[in-house]
C-alpha cells in the first residue's frame, strides 16, 4: 500500500503521465458509462435515419451509420473491445515474455539455446496465415484474437528480456545472492525481474498500441470481431466505404483510435521515468 | 607572468558549488599536483580550464593561459588553444580514443586539423611521437586499433596524442588509476621524462604519485583550496587539518598494524585449483593453474598480483561462482564440490564475498533493509519480521550506519556507505570466511581506513578469516598476516607480512614493491623496474612465466618451470630464490 502511494506520488509529478492518463481514463469511463446511459442501442437498426450526421437529436452525437445504428454507442463499444484486447494481449505477452526471457537468460547454456530456438521457430510462422488458419479451424471467436495477438507479442518481449537478463546475471548483486543461497527462482523474480522494469515498461507501451493496431487490422480485413459486435478497426473499415457523404463514420473512430494510441505512447514514456528507482531523490 | 593563472574560480551547479573561490597559478615547465578526495572538485577544475564543463555549469572568476582569458572564450578560440597550448590525458584511454580509428590516424588527424603538418610530415611526426612514448614496433602500433593494445600501451598512445602538438600545459586527470602498479610506474616515469618544458597539472587521489612526480601541490577539499606549497614542505609540515588527515590515511609500505593473536585451525583449504575459460573458436584460457590456498581462523591472507594474474578467478572458483577444472576445496574439513548452487546450504553461509564496486553489488531496486535481511530470509526462515528487522538494525549499527539508512536505496548511499551495507550483508550470518575482492579499491583514503578498521574489528570480535584480494600493496601491508603473490595464474611467492615486505624473495614481488608510490618526497618509490606488461594468458611464455620481464632471467628460466622452494620460511617459485639478495 505504502509502495503504491509512493508510486502514485511520483506519477503525479509527471505532466505527460497525468494528462495522457487523464484522457485515457476519461475515454474509458465514457466508453463504459455511455452505452448504458444512452437511449440508443448498438443493435437497433433504423432505416429512417440512415447516415444521419452528428447532432443532438435523440442524443446521437456521433450520428448514425449506414444501417441507422447509433455511432456513439457503437464507437464506445469499439473502445471497450480495443481496451480489453490491448490490456489482455499485453498482459499475456508481459507475463509469458518476462518469465520466459528471464529464465532462458538466467539459466544460459543449453536451456537458453533450446528456449530461444523455439522462439525463433515461432517467429518463422507467418502471422496472418496463422490467424486465418485459426479462424478457419475454429469458429470465429473473440477469444481467438487474444490468443493470436498474445502468441505473437510475447516473442519480442522474451528476446528483449533475455538480452537484459544476460547482462544482469553477471552483475555483482546477483552473484552475492547466489553465494548467500537465494534460490534460483527467487533470484530471477526478486533480483533480475525488478531490474528489468525500465525495459519492460517501455516495451509494454509499445505492445499495447501494437496490439490495438493488430486487432484493428484484423477487423479491417474482416478477420477480427464479427458483426453485430464491433471494434474501432471494424468501424474504420465500415467508415472507409462511406468516406463520401458520411465522412464522420471514418473520422470519428479513426480519431478515437489515434488519440488512444498517442496517449498510451506518452503514458509509457512517462512511466519509464517514474518507475526507475534510481531517479528517486 | 605565470603560464596559467586561475583567480577566484567558482563552478556552480544550481545551488551546489563544485569549485569555490579557487585561485592558483602554474609556471612554465612546472609540475603541480592537484589532490583531494572524490567530490573535492579536482576534475571540475580541470574541465573549467579546458572549457569542457557541461552547459549546466555556471562559472565565475578568471582563468588565464599565457595572458588569454579562457572563461567565456568562444568555442573556436578554445579549440585552437586546446590543440596548441593545452592538452589532457584522461583516466581511461579506452574511452578517450576513438575505437573505430587506427591509433596512428587519430594522432595524424590532430596535426592535420590544426595545420601543424602536411600529410607526409604528419606520418613521420606521429611515428616519432609513438617512439618517444616508448611503444615497441611503432609501424605496427600506428596501424593498430585501440582495442588491440594493452591498457598501458593505450595510455602511452593517449600521452602521445596529448603531447604531439607540444602544448605548454598538460593536464593529466588520474592518468594511472586504471593501471597496474608496475605499469603506473612506467607511465609516470614516461610523463616526467618526455614532457620537456611542458607544464604538468597532475590530478590524483594518490599522495604517493604526487610525492614522486610533482614539485608543488595543491590540496582541495569541498571545492576549495585548503593548502598549497612545495611538495616537500606540505608533506613535512602540513598546515591544514584536512591535509594532515589525507596524509595519515595514505597507506604506506613501512607501517603494518595488524591485530595480533595466533591464527587457529585451518578453515578454508584450496588445493591445486585450476580454472579454465573456454574461448569461442580459440584455445582455452588458463586463468588459474594449480594454486593452493589455506586460511586459518582469525587470519587475514592477502592475494596480490596485477590484473590478469588470476586472483579473482581463484576465489570465485573456490566459492563456486565459476566452475573449477581441477583441484579441491574444503571448508572446515568438509569437501565442497561443484558450483555454489550444488553445495549444501549450511556451507554457503560460512563463506561470503565483498565486491570491489559497492554500488554494483547491491540490487538497485531493493532498500537497504531488504538487502541486509535477505541472507536471514534464506537461512533463518523461521525468524519473524520483527526479529529480522532487529537483527538488521543491530548489524547496520555494527558497521556504523544508523537506522535511518534502512529505507534508503543503494543510489542514495555514498561509496563508503554502500560498502558498509555490503559488509553488513556479508557478516549478518556470521560467516567463517570473508573474501574481500578489491573491497577498498574504489574508496577514498579516509573511508578506506574506516572500512579496514571495520574488518579488523570484525576479525578480533569473531575470529573471522579474511581473504583479501588486492592489487594495492600498501593496503595489503596494513591488513594481512600472510601474503600470496600471483603471476599468470600461479603462486610465485607466499610469505608472512614482515618477511615479504622486508625481504621479498621473488623478483616479481620485488618489482611490485619498488613500483609502489610512497607518500614521502624523500624516498618516493614508484620505480619502474619492470618492462612491458603481463603477457596474454592465451599464449603464456615457456618455462617460468615471468622470465620475459625478469631482470635476473637466465637460460634455465625460459627452459624449465621453477619448482616450489622454501627460503627462510617463505614459499618461492624461482630458480634463484635464495641467491637474489647477494646479486643486488
Amino acid at each position: 500500500m505504502k509502495a503504491l502511494l509512493a508510486i502514485w506520488r511520483r506519477v503525479r509529478t509527471s505532466h505527460a503521465a497525468m494528462v495522457s492518463g487523464g484522457i485515457l481514463v476519461g475515454i474509458f469511463v465514457i466508453a463504459i458509462v455511455g452505452p448504458v446511459v444512452s437511449p440508443n442501442d448498438y443493435l437497433q437498426t433504423n432505416f429512417d435515419k440512415m447516415l444521419s450526421p452528428p447532432g443532438i437529436a435523440q442524443l446521437q452525437i456521433f450520428g448514425t451509420d449506414d444501417l441507422g445504428r447509433d455511432l456513439f454507442v457503437r464507437s464506445m463499444l469499439g473502445v471497450q473491445v480495443t481496451i480489453v484486447i490491448a490490456i489482455v494481449a499485453s498482459f499475456v505477452s508481459l507475463v509469458i515474455g518476462v518469465a520466459y526471457g528471464a529464465i532462458a537468460g538466467y539459466m544460459g547454456g543449453r536451456v537458453d539455446a533450446i528456449m530461444m530456438r523455439f522462439v525463433d521457430t515461432l517467429y518463422a510462422l507467418p502471422f496472418i496465415f496463422f490467424v486465418i488458419l485459426l479462424m478457419v479451424a475454429f469458429e470465429r471467436n473473440f477469444l481467438l484474437i487474444f490468443v493470436a495477438i498474445g502468441a505473437i507479442n510475447w516473442l519480442d518481449m522474451a528476446r528483449i528480456v533475455r538480452g537484459q537478463t544476460l547482462s544482469l546475471r553477471e552483475r555483482e548483486f546477483v552473484q552475492a545472492a547466489r553465494l548467500t543461497g537465494v534460490s534460483t527462482l527467487r533470484i530471477i523474480f526478486r533480483h533480475i525481474a525488478p531490474n528489468l522494469i525500465g525495459v519492460v515498461i517501455v516495451y509494454v507501451t509499445l505492445t499495447i498500441p501494437q496490439a490495438i493496431l493488430v486487432e484493428s487490422f484484423l477487423s479491417f480485413l474482416g478477420l477480427g470481431i464479427q458483426e453485430p459486435q464491433t471494434s474501432l478497426g471494424a468501424l474504420v473499415d465500415a467508415g472507409v466505404n462511406q468516406t463520401e457523404g458520411a465522412s464522420w463514420m471514418l473520422l470519428i473512430p479513426a480519431a478515437l483510435l489515434a488519440i488512444i494510441l498517442l496517449c498510451f505512447n506518452f503514458l509509457g514514456d512517462a512511466m519509464r521515468d517514474v518507475f526507475d528507482a534510481r531517479d528517486e531523490r | 607572468m605565470s603560464l596559467l593563472q586561475v583567480d577566484a574560480l567558482t563552478v556552480r551547479y544550481g545551488d551546489v558549488a563544485a569549485v569555490n573561490d579557487l585561485s592558483f597559478s602554474i609556471e612554465r615547465g612546472e609540475s603541480v599536483g592537484l589532490v583531494g578526495e572524490s567530490g573535492s572538485g579536482k576534475t571540475q577544475t580541470a574541465m573549467a580550464i579546458l572549457g569542457l564543463l557541461p552547459p549546466t555549469a555556471r562559472t565565475n572568476g578568471s582563468i588565464r593561459l599565457g595572458g588569454t582569458e579562457l572563461l567565456g572564450a568562444s568555442e573556436k578560440n578554445l579549440n585552437a588553444l586546446r590543440a596548441r597550448k593545452m592538452a589532457i590525458v584522461f583516466q581511461d584511454p579506452m574511452q578517450a580514443l576513438n575505437p573505430f580509428v587506427r591509433v596512428g590516424a587519430q594522432l595524424g588527424r590532430i596535426l592535420l586539423q590544426h595545420k601543424l603538418a602536411d600529410r607526409k610530415r604528419a606520418y613521420a611526426q606521429v611515428l616519432e611521437m609513438l617512439e618517444r612514448v616508448g611503444l615497441p614496433d611503432v609501424e605496427r602500433q600506428y596501424a593498430a586499433y585501440p582495442h588491440q593494445m594493452s591498457g598501458g600501451m593505450r595510455q602511452r598512445a593517449m600521452i602521445a596524442s596529448a603531447l604531439i602538438t607540444e602544448p605548454e600545459l598538460l593536464i593529466a586527470d588520474e592518468p594511472t588509476t586504471a593501471l597496474d602498479v608496475t605499469v603506473q610506474a612506467q607511465i609516470l616515469e614516461l610523463l616526467a621524462e618526455i614532457r620537456r618544458d611542458t607544464a604538468l597539472l597532475l590530478i590524483t587521489h594518490d599522495l604517493g604519485v604526487v610525492a614522486g612526480h610533482c614539485e608543488r601541490m595543491l590540496v582541495l577539499e569541498g571545492g576549495a583550496l585548503v593548502e598549497q606549497g612545495t611538495t616537500q614542505s606540505v608533506f613535512a609540515h602540513p598546515q591544514h587539518a584536512h591535509t594532515s588527515s589525507l596524509l595519515a590515511a595514505a597507506p604506506r609500505l613501512d607501517r603494518a598494524d595488524i591485530p595480533g593473536g595466533a591464527p587457529g585451525d585451518v578453515v578454508l583449504q584450496v588445493e591445486n585449483a585450476a580454472v579454465t575459460y573456454a574461448m569461442q573458436g580459440r584455445e582455452a584460457l588458463h586463468a588459474v593453474r594449480g594454486v593452493d590456498l589455506t586460511v586459518r581462523e582469525s587470519e587475514t591472507i592477502a592475494v596480490v598480483g596485477e590484473s590478469g594474474s588470476g586472483k579473482s578467478s581463484l576465489v570465485r572458483a573456490a566459492l563456486g561462482l565459476v566452475p573449477m577444472q581441477a583441484g579441491r576445496v574444503a571448508l572446515c574439513g568438509v569437501h565442497l564440490q561443484g558450483l555454489v548452487e550444488e553445495r549444501p546450504k549450511a556451507t554457503r553461509r560460512s563463506v561470503q564475498l565483498v565486491f570491489q564496486d559497492p554500488a554494483g553489488s547491491l540490487n538497485p531496486q531493493m532498500r537497504v533493509a531488504k538487502i541486509v535481511a535477505e541472507p536471514l530470509r534464506v537461512h533463518k526462515p523461521t525468524l519473524g519480521e520483527l526479529q529480522r528487522l532487529e537483527s538488521v538494525t543491530a548489524m547496520l549499527e555494527k558497521v556504523g550506519l544508523s537506522a535511518e539508512y534502512l529505507d534508503r536505496y543503494p543510489h542514495q548511499l555514498s561509496g563508503g556507505q554502500a560498502q558498509r551495507v555490503a559488509i553488513a550483508r556479508a557478516l549478518i550470518l556470521k560467516p567463517k570466511v570473508l573474501i574481500c575482492d578489491e573491497a577498498v579499491a574504489a574508496l577514498d583514503g579516509t573511508v578506506r581506513e574506516q572500512i579496514l578498521k571495520l574488518l579488523r574489528d570484525a576479525q578480533t570480535e569473531s575470529g573471522l578469516s579474511i581473504i583479501f584480494i588486492s592489487h594495492d600493496l600498501s593496503v595489503v601491508r596494513a591488513v594481512s598476516h600472510r601474503v600470496m603473490v600471483m603471476y599468470m595464474g600461479a603462486t610465485v611467492e607466499l610469505a608472512d607480512n614482515e618477511s615479504l615486505f622486508g625481504n621479498a624473495k621473488h623478483p616479481y614481488t620485488r618489482a611490485l614493491l619498488e613500483a609502489v608510490p610512497v607518500p614521502d618526497p624523500e624516498h618516493a618509490g614508484g620505480k619502474a623496474t619492470l618492462d612491458g606488461e603481463i603477457p596474454s594468458a592465451l599464449n603464456p611464455p615457456s618455462g617460468c612465466a615471468f622470465h620475459p620481464r625478469c631482470p635476473y632471467a637466465q637460460e634455465i628460466c625460459s627452459a624449465e618451470a621453477p619448482g616450489e622452494r622454501t627460503v627462510d620460511g617463505a614459499l618461492v617459485k624461482c630458480h634463484f630464490a635464495g641467491e637474489l639478495l647477494e646479486r643486488r
